[in-house]
This record gives C-alpha cells, sequence and structure tokens, in this order.
C-alpha cells in the first residue's frame, strides 16, 4: 500500500519514511500483536484515500448494477431459453454482490450508502443525490418492451439492452480512469477494473449467442 | 459449541458437496482402494466453521502439514502479496510495494533477507538467471520506485509495464531497465528458447486501460478497425538480451485475437450428446450454433429436402437427399445465422499465458477464451485453437500436465475480490475446467472447484497453482485465496480428485477482505504459499493412503535450479529406489499385479538397495527381466513395464 494523497494518516507518512524507494529495512523485530496493529492501522487509513470521483463513480455503479438485477430477474418468468436463463443468474450473482461490496466500500468511508428497492421492473435507489442518467441504462419504454417480450423475443431484446447496458458500464470506467486526477484508491482501481473487463467478456459471449439466434423457426434442445 | 443454526448450515453444505461429482465417485473409488481408510476427505469437512483472525485464525489441514507461517515485515504489513518466483534457496514474493526476498533452505524458519519497496501493482515476478522482472500495471507506479504515487493523467514519471532488476547479488536488487507499454503488464510469462541462449522473452499481458499517446507516444485504445497501431488485442514480446538487459525492448506486437471465428462453446454436457445422439438415431436434424443443440422441426427441413430432391428430379426425397442435407446443413445454417452482425470481436487481451517450451506450446487464459498457442518461434507466437466455456467468467491462468496431453484452466469468477465459493455457488462458476489436447484441440473433459464452502466473508477464486513432481500422475496444488490451498489429482482428467489441503478461516468475520492463497507452487520438496495479507507460508506433502511416501519421496528428487509458474518446465526424474517404489505403489493401487507378487518386488528391492556395485547392478538386472517376463501375464502390462523401466534405469545408473 502506499500514500498517495494528503488524507495520509499518521500511520501512512511513518510508512512512507519507512519505505524509502530500494532501503534495506530493518531485521524484523516485531511481535505478532505489533504487526497486526500495525495492519488494522494500514487497513483503516487506507481507507480514507478517495475521491469525489470515486465516490461518485461506486455510488452511480450501484444503481447501475441494479437495474441489470432488474432485467435479469424476469428471465425465468418470461421463457427465456436456458442458456439466457443462466446468464441471467449469474449476472444476478456477481452484480449483487458487487452491490453489497460498493455498498460496504461507502459505508466505510462515512458516505450515503444508497438502498436498492426493486418491485416488479421499477427500479427505485434510495439515499444519494446523484440521478439514474447513467451510460447504457434502460429507459422506460425500452424496460417496457423487454418485460412485454416473451420466449425467443425476450432472448434477442435481453441480449441486446444488457449489451447496451454493459457497455454503458464499461463507459463509465472509462470516464473514471479518463479523469485528469487518477484514480487513487486500490480498491476502486480494483473494482473498475474488473468490471471493465468482466463486462467486455460477457458482452463478447452475449454478442455470440445474440448470432446464434437468427430467425430460424428453431425448437431449442434445452 | 456451535449454536444449532451453524451446525444446519454444515448439513447443508454437506449435502450440497455429496450432490455433486466428483466428490461422490472419489469417495466410492478411494473406499474400494486397497490400503488405510482413510483415503476419503473427513467428514464433517474440517474447513467449515473455522475461526476468524489476521495472525490466530483458526486451521484445517488433510494430508499436509504447515512448516512455517512467516508474517510479512512491518514495511509490507496491510499492502497485498501477489506472486512467487524461485532461485536456488530464494523465494521472491511479489507485493503492491514491491518485492520480498526469502531465505527458504531452511523450510521451517525462512528468514526476509531483503524488502525492497518499489510499489506497482499487482508486481507479478518471474526470474531467470540473473534477471528478475516485475510488473506493473496501475496509474501509481513511479520510475523511481517512489512511493508518493502519480496524481496526474499524463505523467512521464509513471512507470507501467515491465521492470528489470539484476539480481547477480541477490541482497542487492540493481534496477537496470524498464520497457514502458500501452496498457501496463497485469502477468507476463518468461520464455527460454531452448535455441537462443543470448537472449531471454517476455509475453506482456496487459488488461488494464491503454493509456493516452501524450504519455507513451503511439498508444491508441481504438479499434484495430480505426487504427491499426491499437494497443487492444495483441500482446507484447519483449526481447530481454542477458548481457544488455537495459536494452530490453518489445520486438513484435503479435495480434493472436484477431478471426476468432472457431466454434467457441465447448459446451455440451454427455447429458446434451447422448440426447442428440438420440435425436440423430431417430433421424431428427440436428445443428448446433454456439454450445447449443437445436433440433430442427419438419416445417424447416422438409422444403429444403424437397428442393434436394426436386435438383434431382425426384418427386420425393430418398435417403440419399436426407444425407446430401446434413452435409450441406452447416453451411446453410451458417449462412443464415451470418446475417446477424456480430456486435463484438472476442478477446482484447491475456490474463495470463503459462508457456511450455518442451512441447512449444503456451496455454493462454485470455478472458472469454482459452488458448492453445505455437510458441516455437518465440517472436512470432500464434493461435492454434480457442475454446469457450459459458460456466467461464473469466479466463484466468492455465497449468499443463508433465506430458503436455491435459490441460487446466481456472476461472477468476468475481475477480479475487467476491466471495464466490459459498454453498449457495455452483460448483462449475468460478471453477478449474480441465482439457484433453489431442492433435493441438482440446477436448473438455471435467470441473474441479475447491470441494468445500466458504464463508460470505472469504474472497474465494481459483487462482495459482503448480503441478507436483508426482511421477506417473497428474498432481497440482493450487490457490484459492482464502478457500485456503487445494491439492489435486487429476491423472484422470474427467474425474479430478482432491488428495489434501490447508485452509484458515476469515481475517474478519464480518465483512469481505483481501487474504488467503494467491499463489501456491512446489518448489523442490515443499509447497510454498503467498499469503495475500499474512506473509509466507510453507508447507510439505504427508503420506496417505491417496499418495505414499515413496512418491513424495520421489517428487522431492527433481531438484530445479529456479522456477516461474508462467514458464513450465518439463520434470525428469533421476533414477532412484524412491522412484522405483513409487511406481510399484501405484502398480498396486491399480490391482495391477497380485499382491504377492507386489510384495515380492518391494523385497528384491530392498536386496538390491543394501548391497551395492555390481551385486546391486545385477540384482535390479535380474529384477527387470522378471518384471518384464511377467508384464505380459499382468492384469495391467503397462504398469509393470513402467516399474521394469525404472528398475532398469536405475540399473544402468547403478556404478
Amino acid at each position: 500500500m502506499r500514500p498517495r494523497t494528503r488524507l495520509a494518516t499518521g500511520a501512512l507518512q511513518a510508512l512512507a519514511i519507512a519505505a524509502c524507494g530500494g532501503t534495506t529495512p530493518p531485521p524484523n523485530s516485531s511481535s505478532t500483536a505489533e504487526l497486526e496493529a500495525i495492519y488494522w492501522a494500514r487497513t483503516d487509513s487506507t481507507r480514507m484515500r478517495f475521491t469525489e470521483t470515486d465516490v461518485q463513480f461506486v455510488t452511480g455503479m450501484i444503481g447501475h448494477h441494479a437495474q441489470a438485477l432488474v432485467m435479469g430477474a424476469l428471465a425465468p418468468t418470461h421463457g427465456a431459453s436456458s442458456s439466457v436463463q443462466i446468464l441471467a443468474a449469474r449476472i444476478i450473482n456477481s452484480q449483487q454482490d458487487e452491490i453489497n461490496r460498493m455498498q460496504q466500500w461507502l459505508s466505510e468511508r462515512g458516505e450515503p450508502v444508497p438502498e436498492v428497492m426493486i418491485k416488479g421492473t421499477e427500479l427505485m435507489v434510495h439515499g444519494t443525490e446523484y440521478t439514474l442518467h447513467m451510460p447504457g441504462m434502460l429507459t422506460p419504454e425500452q424496460m417496457r418492451e423487454l418485460d412485454e417480450a416473451q420466449g425467443k423475443e425476450f432472448d434477442n431484446v435481453f441480449l441486446r439492452y444488457m449489451i447496451q447496458h454493459h457497455r454503458g458500464a464499461v463507459t463509465m470506467v472509462e470516464e473514471l480512469f479518463g479523469q485528469e486526477i487518477a484514480t487513487q484508491d486500490e480498491g476502486v482501481f480494483k473494482l473498475a477494473s474488473y468490471i471493465q473487463a468482466d463486462q467486455l467478456t460477457e458482452i463478447v459471449r452475449m454478442g455470440r449467442m445474440l448470432t446464434a439466434l437468427s430467425d430460424l423457426p428453431l425448437s431449442g434442445a434445452r | 459449541m456451535r449454536p444449532p443454526a451453524t451446525v444446519l448450515w454444515i448439513a447443508t453444505g454437506l449435502m450440497v458437496l455429496s450432490a455433486c461429482a466428483p466428490s461422490a465417485t472419489t469417495s466410492e473409488a478411494a473406499l474400494s482402494s486397497p490400503g488405510p481408510a482413510l483415503a476419503a476427505p473427513p467428514i464433517p469437512d474440517p474447513r467449515i466453521g473455522l475461526r476468524a483472525g489476521l495472525f490466530d485464525a483458526g486451521e484445517a489441514t488433510w494430508n499436509l502439514q504447515v512448516l512455517s507461517s512467516t508474517p510479512p515485515p512491518s514495511e509490507f504489513i496491510g499492502s497485498i502479496n501477489t506472486d512467487l518466483a524461485f532461485t536456488g534457496n530464494y523465494a521472491i514474493q511479489g507485493s503492491f510495494s514491491g518485492f520480498q526476498v526469502w531465505d527458504i533452505s531452511d523450510p521451517s524458519q525462512p528468514s526476509l533477507d531483503r524488502g525492497f519497496v518499489c510499489p506497482a501493482a499487482q508486481s507479478d515476478v518471474s526470474v531467470y538467471r540473473h534477471l528478475l522482472f516485475v510488473s506493473g500495471e496501475d496509474f501509481g507506479g513511479r520510475l523511481d520506485c517512489g512511493t508518493q504515487g502519480v496524481r496526474e493523467r499524463i505523467s512521464p514519471e509513471r512507470f507501467r509495464g515491465i521492470r528489470i532488476f539484476d539480481i547477480s547479488d541477490i541482497l542487492n536488487p540493481k534496477y537496470v531497465g524498464n520497457v514502458q507499454t500501452c496498457r501496463g503488464s497485469h502477468t507476463h510469462s518468461v520464455l527460454v528458447d531452448p535455441r537462443d541462449a543470448d537472449n531471454v522473452y517476455v509475453y506482456v499481458s496487459g488488461s488494464a486501460p491503454v493509456r493516452p499517446a501524450e504519455e507513451l507516444v503511439g498508444c491508441s485504445d481504438r479499434p484495430p478497425g480505426e487504427d491499426a497501431n491499437s494497443a487492444l488485442f495483441r500482446i507484447e514480446v519483449i526481447k530481454v538480451p542477458l548481457a544488455r538487459p537495459e536494452q530490453a525492448a518489445i520486438v513484435n506486437s503479435p495480434r493472436i485475437f484477431g478471426d476468432l471465428v472457431a466454434p467457441p462453446e465447448h459446451g455440451m454436457s454427455p447429458a446434451d450428446i447422448s440426447r442428440i445422439e438420440r435425436a440423430r438415431e431417430e433421424g431428427i436434424f440436428v445443428v448446433e450454433i454456439g454450445s447449443d443443440p437445436y433440433f430442427l422441426p419438419p416445417r424447416f427441413v422438409d422444403p429444403l429436402l424437397d428442393s434436394i430432391a426436386q435438383a434431382s428430379g425426384r418427386p420425393a426425397p430418398t435417403a440419399a437427399d436426407s444425407s446430401a442435407l446434413r452435409e450441406t446443413l452447416p453451411a446453410i445454417i451458417a449462412e443464415i445465422v451470418g446475417h446477424y452482425d456480430t456486435p463484438t470481436t472476442g478477446p482484447t487481451q491475456c490474463h495470463d499465458i503459462t508457456l511450455y517450451p518442451a512441447i512449444g506450446l503456451g496455454g493462454g487464459a485470455c478472458e472469454g477464451y482459452g488458448f492453445l498457442i505455437d510458441i516455437r518461434d518465440p517472436v512470432n507466437p500464434k493461435r492454434l485453437t480457442a475454446v469457450a466455456d459459458s460456466n467461464f467468467a473469466y479466463w484466468h491462468s492455465a497449468t499443463f500436465n508433465n506430458e503436455g496431453t491435459t490441460i487446466l484452466f481456472s476461472d477468476e469468477w468475481g475477480g479475487g475480490m467476491g466471495a464466490k465459493c459459498r454453498a449457495s455457488d455452483p460448483k462449475e462458476w468460478g471453477a478449474d475446467a480441465i482439457f484433453t489436447i489431442d492433435d493441438r484441440e482440446m477436448e473438455f473433459r471435467s470441473y474441479y472447484k475447491l470441494p468445500a464452502p466458504q464463508t460470505p466473508q472469504e474472497a474465494c477464486v481459483a487462482h495459482n497453482g503448480s503441478l507436483i513432481p508426482i511421477p506417473g500422475r497428474d498432481v497440482m496444488v493450487q490457490a484459492w485465496y482464502q478457500g485456503g490451498i487445494s491439492v489435486l489429482d487429476f491423472t484422470d482428467p474427467a474425474r479430478p480428485q482432491e488428495i489434501a489441503f490447508f485452509d484458515r478461516g476469515p481475517v474478519d468475520s464480518t465483512r469481505v477482505t483481501m487474504a488467503g492463497s494467491w499463489s501456491a507452487y512446489w518448489f523442490n520438496g515443499v509447497i510454498v504459499s503467498s499469503e495475500i495479507v499474512r506473509g509466507l507460508d510453507i508447507l510439505e506433502l504427508l503420506p496417505s493412503a491417496l499418495l505414499s511416501q515413496n512418491e513424495i519421496d520421489a517428487a522431492r528428487s527433481v531438484k530445479l535450479d529456479y522456477f516461474n509458474a508462467q514458464a513450465q518446465q518439463r520434470f525428469i526424474w533421476p533414477p532412484s529406489f524412491a522412484l522405483a517404489r513409487a511406481h510399484v505403489d501405484q502398480l498396486e493401487r491399480a490391482y495391477g499385479l497380485d499382491s504377492d507378487r507386489i510384495a515380492s518386488v518391494r523385497r528384491d528391492l530392498a536386496a538390491a538397495e543394501s548391497v551395492s556395485g555390481a551385486a546391486r547392478r545385477e540384482a535390479l538386472m535380474e529384477l527387470t527381466a522378471r518384471l518384464e517376463e511377467e508384464a505380459a501375464r499382468a492384469r495391467n502390462p503397462t504398469r509393470v513395464r513402467v516399474v521394469a523401466g525404472t528398475v532398469r534405469s536405475l540399473a544402468n545408473a547403478t556404478r
């Protein structure tokens, strides 16, 4: 870990002094209890290295992910093919976990934690001043179209809109990484990098699935 | 001790376990095998319900012994430990803060000989001779190793790429060079070309964002269609002159991702396959689109058949028309499907590439795909084939078996930040996928996932591991973050089986934190594990009904000068009594020879070992002859011949 902002606490400044590039550290004479104390102190102070941009990104991404939960929950009741149902279940599993992690990230930093409420296709995100107008978010009309589709038509609309939605998340990551002040929070860097890699990978997969959904009068085998 | 709710949860976890192959099959196999009844994993699994703690967490081990657990030096406490590389008596452990040099010549008491502070994520490390390579990808790494980070979006002080250190004097590493790359280096792999003694090659995988051209000339994140120089859809090949490492430079940026049109999904389960076979037998037309089999209804097929019959001047289709249609159907389907635009173009990067120069192959774990790569021309690697898997989220790393006939890919579902080994998480998600390699194509065989459920507070993910040189078997040790360490036998690629494990409780029982084993590798007789926050663990294998002391001793007889997990070296076992006995143990386990004959072979080996020189040689040659003569009548002739061959090599090596 490294101190990179002026928010560094005393513990971190001490680290910076001890950790000048390339010096040989003194022999490790600290007791386990001392090391544990250092661990918790540094873990706490590391948490305080973040910017307003990080908070905006994390807060926004909670709402963004939440819409994917709404979309995914429709798959079992809208006659989706089993491959789309599996995809939807994976998206729900992953994005719900990430929402929990992002909520934890905000709460540990004393920032307002948005609460997600889902009722049918309606999504409400409480406790944040940030808007839900984010790249890739489905409009109410698009959400209605998805909800009205069934079977193979649902697969088609779901895949197209989930690609749009994922691309939006990738755009949000690119915007974060394009800031004049680079991301300093390790957790946000890791999370954003992962969202980018994971969702790009899923976009490719959904592209393949969409390609496979031809207008053949086929009945899916499973 | 535990509240009833916990007990109930444990019972549920076990049910999940026993309902999933391979656990059920391996337990049966273990119970029916000779030897002590300890072959089956302990029940209940002791990994469930371990106490939380940083340096005092509860621990569970099975067929492993912890020799030492050494916390990081205070300078590195609170940072993230990453990958390992080995040279001589040293383990080099990467860290987001730099790297640490451990002397592991006494594995029960490793000593930190050097902590080198030079921050970068993730500090993936490799060694080759006197050189150490370290990866950096984040925005805060600095050319001067400073700890203050880099705040500006564009900065001449930023380092993203490969750092090169001269470790001729390993206690005083000299920072001798850098190669900056557009996407930095998330991981890298060192390629030793057997025909080039003057250079070593480094393949760079970078998954982080492309940096602006204002920071590094020529970098572009536009798609290759818009900019031929795009930093996407390529890896970097760095050539490092061993005598002048400071002159290391990128010599090629091969585009191994292009035209990814091969059938991408390995897809079908045995149940699907048998269903398709049944359908085909019934005369139903089946096509595969992606990984999904589609059964063509008559209203689609009949008009096609009619038109084929018409073209041949027949009033109604015949069996010949039917088989003609079967041949042309894939093309017809391809044409119809082809009308749809594919919105994307496949992966833009690999997460990691494991190079196995002895067989000329690399295994690429590349976002949504697993690649086989031809690496015989080090500067110009070429993709041979690609597989995808709808159960895989993110292809993370690859490990070949020693023969190069099997490859295991891991899925980094959750990116190492999520708790993805909960009882509720499917066993096919976030698992290893095992493929056999035949004629440079990969065929899916099975999944392997850490069999014990972990708590929702433990970040758990299939991570880095390496082969253990057990002769005659494919055995690997693998890290699973807070899922601990799992040793698996995948000799039968369709039935991987856990044979040993080590696990700790979470660091914090209230929330998910980064911790656990990042990498667990075998090196010269021990298993070394890089604990993300707790330091360095060293373990040794214990004999069990699943693994004999002779097999462990034979594994320990393989000595390497250095080791990087992503640069596989072929294991060669020197002739030894342990090696011969290991093969005898395997012969016994496979019921390859009657038990009185097994006992007799063991007596003969002991007798030969008790004498020396010509007498030993003669005794071993006699045993070889007897075994070869017996092989033809044995239940398992191949295994008997393996024992005979091992004894013969031992005789030939006897002076």
